[in-house]
């Protein structure tokens, strides 16, 4: 234990090994941390602007639902009004072509009948005039008689 | 373990002794083979096991920061690095606690302290034989294994930090600022002639003061390494010789050496750890005051 050169030796030792950590290694190794403490810091910001945005646009989100919901009852709303007016609109065309087709039939049965009492008329006056032919027994001059079986025929 | 050809005065000689390189008596150079021949070396001499020592353990310090300060990255830390950056992280905490001024120099300063003291201390918890037994069968005359047992070493950095004192100091509050701190303080009088007669006793007081704090800083330190190196050697005496005699209770006592090595050396790390930070903190608290203006 005693003093001697190593002293000397030890403190220039020292020295180079504080040189060299005061140059490699502490600047390196700080810059390192609070590189990273701003990246933490930066991130954490970056996650709280994230969570910021989120709500801003879930908000406008529910918002557009709103709106769109509005809309889709307006849509069915007059697609429903719609509807029903095309409905009447094709109750009312049914309607009139019904009364149409009925009209026609009955002028159609009209005219059926007509031509049946027509028809019935002049067989009812042939048959009369045969019947008075026979009742007579004797050839009645049918253009003689025609003017009495033509009124006849019209009081049928 | 003391073997038949020591006795326990020779035993601890040699375990107190440094492997000495230096003039030897016959005028040529080389290692001395006893105590006597390491003090007849005087000044000019070298204690070659404590430089080797505290050059391994700071080249392996340096060598294992320097890599993770190379491999810094900024993603999450993987093992060392995370080691390395709780270090810096609790030397940094340490010097922006006590530290008020701002320099660079302070932080790597008190890193370096911290480390390689530690480490110097931790020598110590090498089993005490190992090495020294390793150093005979090389044929090394000696071999101190605990480079902070040596006041060399811990003299060595007392004074480097001393010399940062001296100069920030100066660099601080200038020549005239110094001298006047070290002159007008703690007495001080609105009489100039009064204040004339002061002087001498301030500068006693503080020069005192001054001298006082390298010497401190180091014999601290060594007096806790040496003590704590003194009572390994004399467990290891008592464990060896009880073993040596082979007496009826021999293993018992031997079992006792490793109980209380274990005892001593669990207690030891605490105290190679107190007196490392001891160390940084009080450079730190010096350096500090070498920056105040008044105190």
């Amino acid at each position: 234990m005693n003093i001697n050169a190593t002293l000397i030796a030890q403190t220039i030792m020292f020295i180079l090994f504080v040189w060299f950590c005061m140059k490699f290694v502490w600047p390196p190794i700080m810059q390192a941390l609070s590189d990273r403490k701003k990246q933490i810091a930066d991130g954490l910001a970056a996650g709280e602007r994230g969570k910021q945005e989120l709500e801003l646009a879930s908000k406008s989100a529910a918002d557009e639902m709103l709106t769109a919901k509005q809309k889709a009852a307006e849509i069915i709303t007059q697609a429903e009004k719609r509807s029903s007016q095309v409905v009447e609109e094709a109750k009312g065309l049914a309607k009139e072509e019904g009364d149409r087709i009925v009209s026609m039939a009955k002028a159609e049965v009209e005219q059926e009948v007509v031509r049946a009492r027509e028809m019935l008329r002049q067989n009812v006056a042939d048959l009369a005039v045969a019947g008075a032919a026979k009742i007579l027994d004797r050839e009645v001059d049918a253009k003689a008689h025609a003017e009495l079986l033509k009124n006849i025929k019209a009081e049928l | 373990m003391a073997s038949e050809t020591h006795t326990s005065t020779e035993y601890i000689k040699h375990h107190l002794q440094n492997l000495t390189f230096g003039e030897l008596p016959d005028g040529s150079l080389g290692l001395a083979q006893t105590p006597e021949q390491a003090k007849a070396m005087g000044f000019w001499a070298i204690n070659v096991d404590t430089i080797a020592v505290s050059f391994i353990l700071g080249a392996i310090f340096l060598y294992l920061f320097a890599k993770v300060a190379k491999s810094a990255t900024l993603s999450v830390p993987a093992g060392g690095q995370n080691f390395v950056e709780m270090i810096i992280e609790f030397i940094d905490d340490s010097v922006r606690g006590s530290f008020t001024g701002r320099n660079p120099l302070v932080a790597p300063l008190a890193l370096t302290i911290f480390i390689w003291i530690f480490l110097m201390n931790l020598m110590d918890l090498v089993p005490i034989d190992y090495l020294p037994g390793l150093a005979t069968v090389l044929g090394l005359p000696f071999l101190k294994v605990v480079p902070t047992t040596d006041p060399n070493a811990t003299f060595g950095m007392s004074i480097a930090v001393f010399v940062l004192v001296i100069y920030y100091s100066i660099k601080v509050k200038g020549a005239a600022g110094f001298a006047g701190e070290l002159a007008l303080q703690p007495f001080s009088s609105a009489n100039p002639v009064i204040k004339g007669i002061f002087i001498p006793i301030n500068l006693f007081l503080e020069g005192v003061n001054l001298i006082a704090k390298p010497i401190s800083l180091s014999l601290r330190l060594f007096g806790n390494m040496y003590a704590g190196e003194m009572i390994f050697i004399l467990l290891a005496i008592m464990g060896g010789s009880f073993a040596a005699a082979n007496m009826g209770g021999s293993s018992v006592l031997f079992g006792t050496q490793i109980l209380l090595s274990l005892a001593w050396a669990i207690f030891h790390i605490l105290i190679i750890t107190l007196q490392a930070f001891i160390f940084m903190t009080l450079t730190i608290v010096y350096l500090d005051m070498a920056h105040q203006e008044h105190h």
